[in-house]
């Protein structure tokens, strides 16, 4: 079992003010089977709204900028990098989604896909960067509900 | 599960053949001729080489930018060519001289200098960039001041001799002390940096051709630069285009001048060599 994080006051203070009560899986402790991570980061479940404006934002999970989505078809830019998603929900499971954001390369050797949810190991991270991962537990969680959106069947 | 798995090995075929397709990568069929000089865009990779392929990023860019580069009378690049010549026989510093003084007319005395660039220095122990060389002219020729690395002066100079060099291919020497560098620069150009934890190779050697969000991806040649750039409204270094790469996966960039940098230069000369000099060129 990970432990939660221990959170500090003024975190608390925050979780609180906006609503939120989740307790947080830390990067380095996420468990994995294999490529793929069963359990949730996050007590809260993921958001596929939220998920969505996730994958689609530069400064995010910029998903969009090596994986083209029909489901966003409208959005410009479709990048070619990576495999297209649709109906990526037939093909993984929740679990092995979730493994694949925080660290792809458990799933594929060599990828050039970043790991999503690591804050640590990185060679020359830039400053503001370094020790955090690029997206947080909760974001991941909605990305991953998301992506459980996305079926053709 | 069973429709899973098919289902998963038929998004892996497409991966497959997506990776295949970096052979037939999508960059244009475009010759580039200047003023008459055909400059070679797109030279057969030698046996060992990492590449299918060598190919300028000219062609990866669009029919307008192309057209831009391949008229000097609309290269925005030109007015520092310009400024560079100014600067060349400008008398400057306590020796009283200027670059004219010693090396005469930049056009003959300067022909095809810049393809050989990166260049071992004895007296300095290191590799020379063209910024290191006319930096030591200045210092010790001309007893003047070095010129910043990014400096438009800079920048106009290296502009104005690598013009000089226009077409001709770029080949460096590799043997002697040259070879643990270019060596260095091999080691730093397949190691992953920043939170994005990527190599050059990520992007320039194993998914060129293809779009990256709007970006559309080439092989990360050097034969132009400085370059002027859209994004920059200007001329920039290799090393300025380096050091935004290194930012965009997220990475503490080196430093201008840096041994990674000049070590990379160097590595990378010897991965394009054969493409024409292309100085300056002009890209997004």
């Amino acid at each position: 079992m990970a432990a939660p994080r221990i959170l500090t006051a003024a975190a608390l203070t925050a979780a609180l003010a906006g609503g939120a009560w989740a307790a947080e899986t830390a990067p380095a402790e996420v468990r994995f089977d294999g490529s793929a991570v069963p359990q949730r980061l996050t007590d809260a479940p993921g958001d596929p709204a939220r998920g969505r404006a996730v994958f689609i934002d530069r400064k995010l999970g910029n998903c969009l900028a090596c994986h083209a989505n029909s489901d966003m078809a409208d959005e410009p830019f479709h990048g070619e990098i990576g495999p297209p998603l649709d109906g990526v929900a037939d093909r993984w499971s929740e679990a092995e989604l979730r493994g694949i954001l925080v660290n792809s390369k458990k799933a594929f050797e060599g990828t050039i896909m970043p790991a999503f949810y690591k804050d640590s190991g990185f060679n020359r991270p830039l400053r503001k960067f370094a020790g955090k991962p690029i997206l947080t537990a909760q974001q991941v969680e909605d990305v991953v509900a998301y992506l459980l959106t996305l079926k053709e069947e | 599960m069973t429709a899973r798995i098919i289902k998963r090995a038929a998004a892996l075929g497409v991966i497959a053949a997506m990776g295949a397709g970096a052979a037939l990568a999508d960059y244009d069929d475009d010759e580039l001729v200047i003023d008459g000089v055909k400059i070679a865009t797109k030279v057969p990779a030698p046996p060992g080489h990492p590449l299918p392929e060598i190919v300028s990023g000219w062609r990866f860019r669009s029919d307008e930018t192309q057209a831009l580069e391949a008229d000097d009378f609309e290269n925005p690049a030109m007015v520092a060519v310009d400024y560079g010549q100014s600067l060349w026989d400008a008398v400057d510093g306590e020796a009283g001289k200027s670059c004219a003084s010693c090396h005469g007319d930049v056009e003959e005395s300067m022909k095809g200098v810049r393809a050989g660039y990166p260049k071992w220095n004895e007296k300095a122990g290191r590799p020379f960039t063209l910024e290191n060389q006319i930096n030591a002219c200045r210092t010790e020729n001309m007893k003047a001041e070095p010129w910043k690395w990014e400096s438009r002066e800079m920048l106009a100079m290296t502009a104005l001799v690598g013009k000089q060099a226009r077409g001709y291919p770029m080949k460096i020497r590799k043997d002697g002390p040259m070879a643990e560098w270019i060596e260095k620069g091999k080691e730093l150009y397949y190691t992953r940096f920043g939170q994005l934890d990527m190599a050059c190779s990520n992007c320039h050697e194993d998914n060129y051709g293809k779009m990256i969000r709007a970006d559309h991806l080439s092989q990360g040649q050097i034969n132009g630069f400085p370059t002027y750039r859209f994004k920059w409204q200007g001329l920039g270094s290799l090393h300025r285009r380096f050091s935004g790469c290194m930012k965009n996966i997220r990475a503490e960039p080196f430093k201008r001048g840096s041994d990674e940098f000049v070590a990379l230069e160097a590595y990378l000369a010897v991965r394009g060599e054969g493409l024409g000099i292309e100085t300056p060129a002009v890209r997004n």
